[in-house]
């Protein structure tokens, strides 16, 4: 069977058989179960009402239920286990992590990320959506900047591999310092500490065009009156934007900084990539890939970590987007 | 002193001229309403003298000072929005002592000064709360506060009424009219609500696609316009016009069927002329069939009947007591001749 017309078999299986789902679990519903006939054809008709939104809900809730709420479930138990999975080790997984050097840089290094790149993020949007609102090219300029959202995490990273790169014919950095008369190359990649930082340009190089279409949607949204009050009131440019403009978009502001958030906790790619967690650059997503597959165990246990840390950061985006919504 | 002097006001957007060189003097604590239809430039002219709108051409003073190419906020001036433009985020009192705080007055003078507009506008109880916690007419208030405590020489009212509802807006015309016997500064008012330019005005600036059709007290409009979109613009409900031709010193009005005396300087034989009459100085009488009544419109102690005449010129009448006339009824009308106005038909211009 060629591989085109297994395609189109499973979106037609697919398609159908949800559209068959719906139909028939409907039907047999409203004919078999509750029929709108006879005595009680009302009373069958509120509890059919009752139970549809739940026929309707079935295959999503069960999808979730069985793709992400028993993953969540199964890790931990998996996490108890030891290398094989044969043996109940309690929470020894865990105190071994906590007790290793390179757990806790991955740690650390985590914690720069999450502080680093959303603030950087969302400001540099802030800022991008601010200037370019009211400029003739502003609309090439927001296209230029929102780019490299398109590009994958592993394609940006190859570009910035590229910037980077030791020899000074192609890694841009050095190119510079070369032009400036610097004797030899730097690998800035190897730059203790600060080659952290060097990562997570990366990844604000991306996320910024995210902040500033968001941003720049919500600026626009901020009543015209309120600012022209603001400049009879006698507020200065800066004053305007701060006291006058941030304010009434906080809220997008949150939800954008706690979108990133999340991101930039689930982000391996660009660590990978780029220097593979070495010259201590680890992160917790990458440092779980390191034990995936040769000890699950402990794998599993970074994977609960990273998801301890991630829930209070989603709960309160997902309460903010909704406060935003209503 | 700080009255207001616009001196050939031009304001274009690119090639499109859309203010044509206003020249008004508006005298220091005097209110001034501009009104005029939609579209006719007066909130365009009220954002000139604001600032907010550059002036392309012509000179602007307030006072003795030349602001035509000032910043808005050194104008002196305070302006009250239509969708009163509070700041959502800060509380009633920070909204209003925002001006101050922005132009570094110390913290004290800022509460004296809010605790003083709060009290006039009776806003003590709502100090702490944000916008969104208020009633539109606790919102404008607030906007009037703002205002107020900027302490400017001249106010300026965008439509400030025109989002409130009927009772309201009845309201806050009587509370801006206090307002502005309580402090006395000089106010400039925009509306098309021309009930509000006659109850609030010292003096109506009535305006027609960019241009002043004329200015004057409101009683000086009502009972004398200069043409005939004045006529019609000022009164409700609104003038009717009724066509007609001079014939032997007199109009001639195919809608009434006979010659009106009325005691102006006619022009020659023969010119076609327009008659108008305010609905309010009219009466229905038996025995004429000249109209036929559509409609009656019953407000208690007025109605309005709508006349339609044989050759299908449309006017309203109004009556006054119990007197109630049936749809279908055939009807003349009466008036005193030296209450009609004539004009123009061409120019539109009145004919004195």
């Amino acid at each position: 069977m060629s591989p085109i017309f297994q395609g189109i078999l499973t979106i037609i299986i697919g398609v159908g058989g949800c559209i068959g789902y719906f139909y028939f679990s409907n039907l047999i519903l409203d004919r078999v179960i509750f029929p709108a006939r006879g005595e009680k054809a009302g009373r069958n008709i509120n509890r059919a009402n009752q139970v549809r939104p739940w026929l309707f809900l079935f295959p999503a809730i069960f999808a979730l239920g069985l793709y992400l709420a028993y993953p969540v479930v199964g890790s931990f138990w998996r996490s108890l286990f030891n290398r094989s999975g044969d043996e109940f080790i309690g929470l020894g997984n865990y105190a071994t992590l906590f007790a290793s050097e390179s757990f806790r840089t991955a740690l650390f290094n985590n914690m720069l990320w999450v502080l680093f790149v959303p603030a950087a993020s969302t400001f540099l949007g802030l800022l991008a959506a601010q200037l370019t609102d009211k400029l003739s090219w502003g609309s090439i300029a927001k296209s230029l900047i929102f780019m490299p959202m398109a590009i994958s995490f592993v394609g940006a990273s190859l570009i910035w591999k590229f910037v980077y790169a030791f020899d000074s014919d192609i890694g841009l950095i050095n190119a510079i310092r070369d032009g400036l008369g610097a004797d030899s190359a730097v690998d800035v990649l190897q730059i203790p500490f600060w080659n952290n930082f060097f990562l997570m340009v990366i990844l604000i190089w991306v996320q910024t065009g995210f902040a500033m279409v968001i941003l720049s949607a919500a600026l626009r949204g901020i009543p015209e009156e309120t600012i022209e009050a603001a400049i009879l009131d006698g507020a200065s440019p800066f004053q305007l934007f701060f006291k006058i403009k941030v304010p009434q978009i906080m809220g997008t502001i949150v939800v954008v900084w706690t979108t990133i958030t999340i991101l930039v906790l689930k982000v391996f790619d660009i660590v990978y990539t780029m220097t593979g967690g070495n010259f201590d650059t680890e992160i917790l997503p990458s440092y779980m890939m390191k034990f995936m597959f040769r000890d699950d165990g402990q794998a599993t246990a970074v994977a609960f970590v990273i998801m301890l840390v991630v829930l209070p950061v989603m709960i309160w985006n997902i309460v903010q987007a909704r406060r935003e919504m209503r | 002193m700080s009255g207001v002097t616009l001196s050939n006001v031009i304001k274009r957007y690119g090639q499109v001229q859309v203010i044509h060189g206003i020249d008004l003097e508006i005298a220091d604590g005097e209110f001034c309403v501009f009104v005029g239809p939609s579209g006719c430039g007066k909130s365009t002219l009220l954002r000139m003298v604001a600032g907010l709108e550059e002036t392309t051409a012509g000179r602007m003073s307030i006072g003795a000072r030349d602001v035509t190419h000032e910043d808005p906020a050194e104008r002196g001036v305070a302006m009250v929005f239509q969708t009163y433009a509070l700041y959502p985020h800060m509380t009633v009192a920070e909204n209003m002592g925002f001006g101050l705080r922005m132009n570094g007055h110390p913290k004290a003078e800022i509460r004296e000064k809010v605790a003083e507009a709060s009290r006039i506008l009776k806003l003590d109880d709502y100090l702490k709360r944000k916008p969104a916690a208020l009633s539109g007419g606790q919102r404008q208030r607030v906007a009037i506060g703002r205002a107020i405590v900027r302490g400017p020489e001249v106010f300026l009212f965008d439509e400030p009424l025109s989002n409130l509802d009927a009772e309201l807006r009845v309201e806050m015309r009587v509370e801006i009219a206090r307002l502005h016997k309580e402090i006395g500064a000089t106010m400039i008012y925009v509306t098309h609500d021309q009930v509000e330019a006659m109850t609030l005005a010292d003096k109506i600036v009535v305006l027609r696609a960019g241009r002043i059709e004329q200015v004057g007290a409101p009683l000086d409009l009502y009972r004398d316009p200069d043409n005939r979109f004045v006529a019609g613009f000022i009164g409700s409900p609104a003038m009717n016009f009724l066509e007609g031709t001079v014939r032997n010193g007199a109009v001639e009005v195919p809608a009434l069927g006979r010659a009106v005396p009325v005691p102006v300087r006619l022009p020659p034989e023969g010119t076609t002329v327009i008659l108008g009459l305010r609905p309010e100085h009219l009466g229905l009488v038996e025995g004429d069939e000249s109209f036929t009544v559509e409609l009656t419109e019953a407000l208690g102690g007025v109605s309005y009947a709508y006349l339609v005449a044989g050759n299908g010129e449309r006017i309203i009448v109004e009556e006054r007591g119990d007197q109630r006339s049936r749809p279908g009824r055939r009807v003349g009308i009466t008036f005193e001749p030296e209450r009609a106005m004539l004009f123009d038909a061409q120019t539109e211009l009145r004919l004195r």
